[in-house]
């Protein structure tokens, strides 16, 4: 395995999932306008994604991958055609169980994902996330780190970007832009400046 | 009834695009469309996959409990993308490669998951695949414009067909290699959805906050 760091960082920096793979975007933009719900839908996906990677690693190298089931007399067996429907079993029961938690212990912010919350089952950047890992054929240690660096990433940006917006509350744009389109602007340029650290990560 | 039937097929190509307006399906829309072959691509797998998804949730929808509805979509909703990606590994495997795990992420996709929720849950079949299928063109639509504006300016050419001459082969287009990275799709999305807002101004979004009138007597 390679160093942990590294790997972290390259998750939370370089491979950003909603500025440079496009992931989790949906999400990202419609909770980015207040940042102290961007924190709680950031923290979110951070644990959803630091428990799911490895858990479905677990579910993938033992039940799924080609010849996992050797143990079970079938070595021949390749279900890895399954693991689309594996992996989002596995996250809608951990998604249902920090909702649950969530509204048991921190009902404000429970109040504040409102209709959002069942959506994180569907983000796509919390499937993209365990997809990568099978791709990428990452151990048990790796896809755990994995999984914290891509959320923390994800968490950075969605902070960044509500606090950018909530400063240009009071700006005055065109009408069509408001909203939506701004935020597209506002994260083209964030993907900007991230590109620079595939630069640094490329020397 | 045809008239309404024409209306939710049409109403969400641009009037209620749910790329544009209602912020569903946008991770995929940007991803894959470096080039018009892939985006090409892409739009047509989830528009199979978002019909067929809303014909069968709609046609089950009576016998499904809503408390585990969610499960139940996402299951044939997952069912139909692993279909999907087996038959572009079988006839289009260069492209399924550069597709990597997007087409897997339709699974995922608000747009899918959207429709099925808010109108096959509710709606007879044969309505239903027409709004999904108003949907997927919706998206398509978005895909396209993108997918076609970012390879022409990007590599000068459409469907890997060269357009416009680029200077490394003695032509005189200079290839603009941002068209082909990450923020260009996000300033092209935006400037899509200010072009539309702006023909179409009850889209646009309230003000947060509206500045108060300033008295001019100091100038």
């Amino acid at each position: 395995m390679t160093d942990p760091g590294a790997v972290f960082f390259q998750a939370m920096l370089v491979d950003n999932m909603p500025l440079t793979l496009f992931l989790g975007l949906c999400t990202f933009l419609a909770l980015s306008r207040k940042p102290d719900i961007a924190l709680g839908l950031g923290l979110a996906v951070t644990f959803v994604l630091g428990l799911t990677v490895p858990l479905n690693q677990v579910v993938y190298a033992a039940l799924l991958a080609p010849g996992a089931l050797a143990w079970a007399g079938s070595p021949d067996l390749d279900l890895s055609y399954l693991k689309l429907i594996a992996f989002i079993g596995v996250i809608a029961a951990v998604v249902q169980l920090i909702e649950m938690l969530l509204d048991r212990f921190f009902p404000a912010i429970h109040a504040a994902f409102g209709v959002f919350l069942p959506l994180l089952t569907v983000q796509c950047a919390i499937l993209a996330g365990s997809l990568f890992m099978v791709e990428r054929q990452m151990g048990l240690a790796e896809s755990a780190v994995y999984g914290l660096g891509s959320g923390a990433g994800f968490a950075l940006a969605v902070v960044m970007l509500a606090a950018i917006r909530a400063r240009l509350a009071y700006a005055d744009l065109p009408a069509g832009l408001r909203g939506l389109g701004i935020a597209f602007v506002l994260a083209g340029m964030m993907s900007l400046g991230f590109a620079s650290f595939a630069q640094m990560a490329a020397q | 009834m045809a008239a309404r039937l024409w209306q939710v097929l049409t109403d969400p190509l641009v009037r209620q695009n749910p790329v544009t307006l209602q912020i569903l399906g946008i991770c995929s829309a940007l991803a894959v469309t470096t080039a018009l072959d892939t985006a090409l691509t892409m739009a047509v797998s989830l528009t199979v996959v978002v019909v067929l998804a809303a014909g069968i949730v709609s046609a089950i929808r009576r016998f499904i409990p809503s408390t585990i509805r969610l499960i139940v979509q996402i299951i044939v909703v997952a069912s139909l993308v692993i279909v999907i990606d087996q038959v572009l590994q079988a006839y289009f495997f260069e492209i399924s490669k550069r597709l990597s795990v997007f087409v897997s992420l339709i699974t995922t996709n608000c747009l899918v998951l959207g429709r099925t929720e808010s109108f096959a849950r509710n709606n007879p079949p044969l309505p239903s695949m027409i709004d999904a299928l108003g949907n997927g063109l919706g998206y398509s639509l978005v895909l396209i414009v993108i997918g076609a504006t970012r390879e022409l300016f990007g590599a000068g050419s459409l469907m890997g067909v060269q357009i416009l001459p680029t200077v490394d082969q003695g032509g005189w287009f200079t290839p603009l290699g941002l068209m082909l990275l990450a923020p260009s799709a996000f300033f092209l999305l935006g400037g899509l959805v200010w072009a539309i807002r702006s023909a179409r101004p009850e889209q646009a979004e309230a003000a947060e906050h509206v500045a108060p009138a300033v008295a001019e007597a100091g100038r």
